[in-house]
């Protein structure tokens, strides 16, 4: 269509609504979720190496607790919003009857708390 | 009766988008003092405006009652339906008029929707039917849960607004979009269609285009629910891809 006015890109779309920017922060929390698992491979790789006391210098500084109380809250929110949005993508219908949202994000955090309990039992179990 | 006397002489300021082609290079804003009806919609006002202010003002309407769709505007940043959305919502004003984010702008509050109209075809959003020659003559009875299955989905208008509320469309306009997926899905859900609309909706720029932003969820004046159609259809396809034998 001749004439028509083609508005310019808006790169500062994330900021115009609070509902955006708090999609951002969702998206940007994955790249601690990433580090968190990056962590954790560090932390698996210095059990088999038999370097343990290495890692736990490393991730006893400042700084690395720092990034790990960060990565922690981001990953809890990731979690959270990752496992409230679940019904939005699985329907469950029980004979006819849909199942409401409100059951399975429930069922998806009973599950990430009995698993998370078991985790730590297993870990932090006297010897 | 005081209080709508007095309602009745205070005004409310309407800053309108104007784009004139061949006379303004780009958008410009208009401010217009209207009356501040307790009953008055922003498209009341904007009617005021085209009849008694300057009728060279140019803008999609037609129902005022929420079910015909074409009055879709931004209203305050906010794509809403401007006959659902009353004047008096904007306390003392001003309230500012903009066409849809995210289309080209014909002239004032009119977008070009061409590109969303070939989409939404794209989709074939009718009941498709195998092995059947016209005239059609058997009933095609469903059961209420048959029907619950979809009817959500069905009660799109294509007003657009969630067109204009999603970044990913409004950064690419390539990206199918959220109501043209809805109504895929409306017909994918229906127990009497046998469509096929995989090969259309498992593409980037359909339903994997989609980041899950949720806007268009948010801003639907019929409270559809696109995010949760495109999501679906993301694990029907995901389920198809693994499973070629899975159907929908």
């Amino acid at each position: 269509m001749t004439g028509a006015y083609r508005p310019p890109r808006d790169n500062l779309w994330f900021a115009r609504t609070r509902h955006c920017a708090f999609f951002v922060l969702r998206e940007l929390t994955s790249v601690f979720v990433a580090w968190t698992i990056v962590f954790l491979l560090m932390f698996v790789d210095a059990v088999r190496t038999g370097s343990l006391q290495e890692f736990g210098a490393l991730a006893g500084r400042p700084w690395m607790i720092a990034i790990n109380v960060l990565a922690l809250a981001a990953t809890v929110l990731h979690t959270i919003t990752f496992l409230n949005l679940a019904p939005k993508a699985t329907v469950v219908r029980l004979d006819g009857w849909r199942v409401p949202a409100w059951m399975i994000q429930g069922g998806n955090h009973s599950a990430w708390v009995v698993l998370s309990v078991l985790i730590a039992y297993f870990i932090l179990r006297s010897p | 009766m005081t209080e709508t006397k007095e309602t009745a002489t205070r005004t409310i300021r309407m800053e309108v988008a104007r784009y004139r082609p061949g006379e303004d290079d780009e958008p410009v804003f208009q401010g217009y003092d209207v009356p501040l009806m307790p009953d008055w919609a922003v498209l009341d006002g904007l009617n005021h405006i085209k009849d008694q202010l300057d009728g060279s003002l140019s803008y999609r309407w037609s129902c005022r009652m929420g079910v015909c769709g074409s009055c879709g505007m931004t209203v305050n940043g906010e794509p809403r339906l401007t006959c659902g959305t009353f004047l008096t919502e904007y306390g003392e004003g001003p309230i500012r008029i903009e066409p849809l984010k995210g289309f080209p702008v014909i002239r004032d509050l009119v977008v070009d929707i061409d590109g969303f109209l070939a989409k939404l075809s794209s989709t074939r959003p009718w009941l498709v039917r195998e092995g059947e020659e016209l005239p059609l003559t058997t009933e095609y009875a469903q059961t209420p849960e048959q029907l619950d299955a979809y009817k959500q989905y069905s009660m799109c208008i294509n007003c657009l607004l969630c067109y204009s509320a999603c970044p990913v469309y409004v950064l690419d306009p390539d990206f199918l979009g959220p109501a043209a997926i809805a109504l895929a899905q409306r017909y994918n859900l229906d127990s009497r269609d046998m469509g096929d609309r995989f090969d259309v909706l498992n593409q980037e720029d359909a339903v994997w285009g989609c980041t899950f932003v949720g806007e268009c969820t948010r801003v639907c004046p019929k409270h559809v629910d696109p995010a949760e159609a495109i999501q679906r259809y993301k694990l029907t396809a995901a389920l198809r891809s693994v499973l070629p034998w899975s159907r929908r």
